[in-house]
């Protein structure tokens, strides 16, 4: 059952005057407003951060309950600090978005600076190939895995994995030369 | 912590709120600030040697009200933003208000003026100096507001900050008028505003890591 405005506001008013059991019940019916609020908006992924959520949340309204205005609704003084904590959370998670030390190797054993502009062109030739065999080129060439592993993972011989890479291949070259020409 | 367990917990304190009054509170920070502002700027700058014969002239009072209305609106805005909830579209309107009033009026003086003096009324002899001694003058103000304001529960913490930061500068200019000898409304409306408004910025920027709760 979720409570409505004037049902909360009284509760938040006779727990204000000292009236631990109507607080109780406010405080009850908010962290079920607040868990579905933040489940909604944060997914399924991250339903145990939507529930440390909750209870930073009630902490803050308990801490902070001073500063709710009588003369205001309390729906928006809770949607307010939900919505607060909601948006500090994501920045918090964003800054501290960081890799395992395991991983630091990967990331600085190359200088890709250089690469990059041959990259760009690579892709762009990729582009142009059709799905199928831009996907097997990609899992081959680019992401170095064996002609059986491709196999394994698109459904096809291996054999005909050997021969569309080398179509696409012959392909890639003619359409580079070709744009090697036009510059 | 189970959250059913936190609610027990929670609901068994049943002490009085600690009263949050937010219009005290920011009273008491910017008065705090100010006062520092004015020894700064009177032992730094010193006030204008002819305040006495300047306050009989129009342009004096412009540049005071012009500063002390944005304060206000400021104030208003920043008292808004002080606690969760509270619509804030009023004061909002009130410093655009203010902003299109200074804006008119600097026009109107400027179109009135001879074509060959325009340039003289917005940059006067001090545009170098004036954003920047604004600025100056307003950290104290700012100081004081940010520990007001942490005391406090702003939920939108840019927009706090901003509100806190055009407050501080709005006061910071309003003290550096007792100093400064420009009279004319451009200059005002073009230097004065940056000055003010470049602290609004910094509050921004500053309000995201410092009025966290």
């Amino acid at each position: 059952m979720i409570a409505d405005e004037t049902e909360l506001r009284a509760w938040m008013m006779a727990g204000m005057a000292g009236d631990a059991t109507a607080y109780r019940r406010l405080l009850d019916a908010l962290s079920r407003h607040l868990r579905a609020f933040y489940s909604r908006r944060l997914g399924p992924a991250l339903r145990s951060d939507a529930e440390d959520l909750v209870q930073e949340t009630l902490i803050a309204m308990h801490a902070r309950r001073g500063t709710y205005d009588s003369a205001q609704p309390l729906t928006a003084w809770v949607y307010a600090i939900a919505r607060y904590k909601l948006i500090d959370f994501l920045r918090r998670k964003r800054l501290r978005q960081t890799l395992p030390l395991e991983e630091a190797g990967a990331i600085f054993a190359a200088d890709e600076s250089e690469s990059a502009g041959a990259r760009h062109d690579v892709e762009k030739l990729l582009a142009t190939l059709p799905a199928r065999s831009r996907a097997v080129l990609r899992s081959v060439k680019l992401d170095g895995l064996s002609v059986a592993e491709t196999a394994a993972q698109t459904g096809m011989s291996e054999s005909a994995v050997k021969v569309s890479v080398h179509r696409a291949m012959k392909n890639l070259a003619a359409k580079a030369d070709g744009a090697g020409d036009e510059n | 912590m189970k959250t059913d367990e936190l609610v027990v917990r929670l609901s068994a304190d049943t002490a009085p709120a600690p009263l949050s009054r937010p219009v005290p509170t920011l009273l008491m920070g910017l008065g705090a600030g100010m006062l520092v502002s004015l020894v700064i700027m009177a032992v730094w700058l010193g006030i204008r040697p002819d305040l006495a014969d300047a306050i009989h002239t129009a342009s004096y009072w412009m540049k005071f009200f012009y500063t002390a209305l944005l304060a206000a609106a400021a104030f208003w805005l920043t008292e808004r933003l002080s606690r969760p909830g509270a619509r804030a579209d009023r004061p909002e309107l009130g410093l655009l208000a203010l902003l299109a009033a200074i804006a008119v009026a600097a026009a109107f003086h400027l179109g009135v003026a001879p074509p060959g003096e325009r340039m003289h009324l917005v940059v006067g002899s001090s545009a170098d100096v004036c954003p920047v001694r604004i600025l100056i003058l307003s950290l104290p103000v700012f100081v004081c507001l940010f520990w007001a304001l942490r005391n406090l529960a702003p939920t939108r913490l840019i927009a706090a900050g901003f509100a806190a930061g055009l407050l501080a500068g709005a006061t910071g200019a309003w003290v550096y008028a007792f100093h400064c000898d420009e009279s004319a409304t451009p200059f005002v409306a073009v230097f004065y505003t940056l000055g003010i408004a470049a602290v609004g910025a910094l509050g921004g920027a500053a309000g995201r890591f410092l009025l966290r709760w």
